[in-house]
């Protein structure tokens, strides 16, 4: 079963308190080096890389500038981001479409992932490893493809979706997706889900592998097959692979931007439909056209994407995931 | 005797290497590189082919690179470069604020004393001039000017004459419509600059009376919410009617290429776009200025001040660095950039000779219509919410019925209001 990073993590730091209480008891020991020898490069490359950035961006949020000097304003920033107008309209905003883009994963990419795993567990399937690398072919291209691919295939003037549903009889659907306020998020979330709807799979086709045979032998020789062993038996035993599928769903999400940035633009059109929280940061902090970034505000907003995500993730870890089952084979 | 052969090889050996070394140093203290920043990345091939082996040749030691960036990345790829301290040499300034911001921080040097600043005028220098109009910060090297560029086949087909008026304008529009062969008018709403910049900025001089207008709105004796200002949105507001399907997913490209490829009849233009159709387009093309509201009106035009060159304050070759601004500033520069970039007139004084058929009419406007510069450009858009910006959303909104030009206006004049306090 798939144990989460936190859980190695957190082992690696009890290990770590240990030996220092053992250090603090009378017997003498040589002092162990090699533990702060081997514990070295990762700790100093986590903390060039992570740590610190996460830090400077909390302390960045903190401070504003008028006229080349900076000051400190406390939660000045906060204040602006939530109580004016204007940066709460935009903020709500984005979360709120960012909430959507990650409802319409849910809803659609993890259960069309757990189908396509499934599917791809049958024993007696024909093309089994032609079928997973075509299914997680989208995953390893670049978003820049994707996004110029889908704009070029939705376009009403050179697309082939018009001709495709015309030859259908269903030209009437189609509508120019892309620019339109109401369907511009939804298109953009599916095809953020045809690119990505690999990992799910693999993640769930690995813990529907690691089944032992004899349980579902067992489920056999008591007459569960088919559908009822899919519901009963193996559902329940991938289980926690479909929470870290949901979790890592959750993470990608909120930090998405790539997508909507190249299909889009940093403006997130029609009339900010599309605007998640990634493109609302870039903007701000960067700047767009004659709008000048401000990093203060910039690193205001990533701090509260930031605690966001830390919430979330870490009710998943301490409520959700201590209490689901786990089986030992 | 062998001995001594031996050190006189050596000692010559000695001085060929230093003198070599010596040589070289020299060359590569003559052989300076200067780096151009730019947003334009059409128009690398014109730099590498035109621009920069005239200016090598006539100084020779120097070499010149031009490396851009892409248009919507380049504000925030130059002020990262610049806060880095590794940005190029040279600078290709956009107008107003944002290069102004540049030079408060000390990223541009002052360009006063660069030969060949007399021959712009005021104007011309506005767009990177302090406030207090004292100091100059980037070379003005184009303007660029709105209009409508047309299929001349299909106007001829059609019996069309140039609109001069807004009825006329959408009478024309009207008989393309009805009679089927072309999209009566090539614009999109996909970007939003698009709608804003060859829509309302095309047509708006003409409502809010250029400069008058332009000059009020910043002095805060006329709003956005006033007649002038909201008709432009209403025009349009029809113009919806007249642009292909699905416009609402239409990008400046697919426009360009609606246009080249003669699907479109009418292309609202910025002059810009000149040399692009004269590359691809296979039709006969004509140019007209946004129609007037009433025949005998004097018009007015967006003659824009777009794009200047300044000097990175922390270049590493001041002197050649400022020997090409003065080449830039020189009529032998304006002659080649305005004529390998037909759509980008010169703002020098110096007359300069243009071949282009189409780009000679936009520039003969300057004689008929009164100019004026983008509205949203000075000062306006200083502030958070950014005036250019909320236009874009605006124009975009009303052509896509999502609001209407009055809620439209009244937005934009309120995220104004909430920074903007005009001097009285």
């Amino acid at each position: 079963m798939a144990r989460s990073s936190l859980d190695k993590m957190m082992s690696v730091t009890l290990q770590h308190s240990q030996s220092v209480t053992d250090l603090a008891a009378p017997i003498r020991r040589p002092w162990r080096w090699h533990i702060v020898v081997f514990l070295a490069p990762a700790l100093i490359v986590y903390s060039a890389l992570m740590i610190i950035p996460i830090f400077e961006t909390l302390r960045l949020s903190l401070f504003t500038s008028k006229e080349q000097v900076v000051s400190f304003v406390g939660f000045g920033n906060f204040e602006t981001l939530f109580g004016d107008e204007r940066w709460s309209k935009s903020f709500w905003n984005a979360l709120w479409n960012n909430t959507y883009f990650f409802l319409i994963h849910m809803l659609v990419q993890n259960p069309i992932g757990i189908c396509l795993a499934a599917l791809l567990s049958v024993p007696r399937l024909r093309g089994r490893s032609f079928y997973r690398t075509a299914f997680f072919m989208p995953t390893m291209l670049s978003f820049v493809i994707v996004g110029f691919v889908w704009k070029l295939i939705l376009s009403p003037l050179w697309g082939v979706a018009p001709s495709i549903l015309a030859a259908i009889g269903l030209k009437w659907l189609f509508g120019p997706w892309l620019g339109q306020e109401a369907t511009a998020l939804t298109a953009l979330s599916l095809i953020s889900v045809w690119q990505y709807v690999g990992v799910p799979m693999m993640l769930i086709y690995a813990a529907l592998l690691s089944i032992p045979d004899e349980v579902i032998e067992a489920a056999e020789c008591d007459g569960v097959v088919g559908f009822a062993q899919f519901w009963k038996i193996k559902l329940p035993l991938v289980l926690p692979a479909i929470g870290l599928v949901s979790i890592l769903t959750f993470v990608g999400n909120f930090n998405a931007f790539d997508l909507i940035y190249v299909s889009q633009g940093a403006l997130a059109g029609p009339n900010f439909s599309t605007d998640i929280l990634g493109t609302f940061l870039y903007r701000t902090f960067f700047g767009y056209q004659l709008q000048l970034g401000d990093p203060h505000m910039g690193a205001t907003i990533a701090t509260v994407m930031f605690f966001i995500i830390l919430a979330v993730v870490a009710f998943y870890l301490l409520v959700i995931q201590r209490r689901m089952r786990r089986y030992q084979f | 005797m062998e001995r001594k052969t031996f050190r006189a090889a050596a000692l010559g050996a000695t001085a060929l290497v230093a003198g070599m070394g010596m040589w070289s140093l020299s060359a590569s203290a003559q052989d300076v590189t200067l780096t151009i920043e730019s947003w334009r990345n059409d128009d690398l091939p014109i730099w590498q082919d035109k621009i920069i082996p005239a200016f090598e040749k006539a100084n020779p030691g120097i070499k010149v690179v031009f490396a851009p960036t892409a248009p919507t990345e380049y504000n925030a790829a130059l002020n990262s470069k610049l806060d880095a301290g590794t940005a190029g040499d040279l600078i290709t300034c956009r107008p107003f604020d944002a290069s102004l911001e540049l030079f408060k921080k000390g990223h541009l040097a002052p360009v006063n004393d660069v030969k060949g600043m007399e021959n712009f005028g005021s104007v011309a220098r506005s767009g990177w001039t302090t406030d207090d109009g004292k100091t100059t910060f980037c070379v003005p090297m184009a303007s660029v000017i709105h209009g409508f560029i047309y299929n001349k086949d299909a106007f001829d087909k059609l019996g069309i004459a140039e609109p001069k008026t807004e009825d006329e304008f959408f009478a024309a529009l009207d008989k393309i419509k009805a009679d089927g062969t072309y999209i009566p008018m090539a614009m999109g709403t996909k970007d939003q600059w698009e709608a804003a910049t060859m829509g309302y900025q095309n047509i708006g001089p003409n409502y809010w009376h250029g400069e008058d207008g332009r000059l009020a709105l910043i002095a805060g004796k006329q709003k956005l919410t006033d007649a002038d200002w909201v008709e432009p949105y209403q025009v349009l507001k029809r113009w919806a009617a007249y642009l292909g399907d699905g416009y609402q997913a239409q990008a400046y490209p697919d426009s360009q290429n609606l246009f080249a490829l003669g699907r479109a009849a009418i292309y609202p233009a910025g002059s810009w776009d000149i040399s692009l159709f004269n590359q691809q387009a296979e039709f006969k093309m004509g140019a007209f200025y946004p129609p007037v509201k009433k025949a005998g009106d004097t018009c007015y035009i967006s003659d824009h001040v777009d794009i200047a060159l300044g000097m990175n304050a922390k270049t590493k070759n001041p002197d050649a660095t400022k020997k090409f601004l003065e080449w830039v500033a020189s009529p032998e520069f304006a002659t080649i950039y305005a004529n390998s970039l037909p759509g980008f007139f010169s703002l020098s004084d110096q007359p300069v000779t243009l071949e282009d058929p189409i780009a000679t009419e936009f520039v003969g406007w300057r004689k008929d219509c009164k100019t004026t510069i983008r509205s949203t450009y000075q000062v306006l858009s200083r502030g958070t919410p950014n005036l250019e910006n909320e236009t874009w959303a605006a124009s975009a909104n009303v052509i896509n019925g999502s609001e209407t030009p009055e809620q439209a206006a009244e937005r934009l004049q309120k995220g104004l209001d909430s920074w903007y306090k005009p001097a009285q």
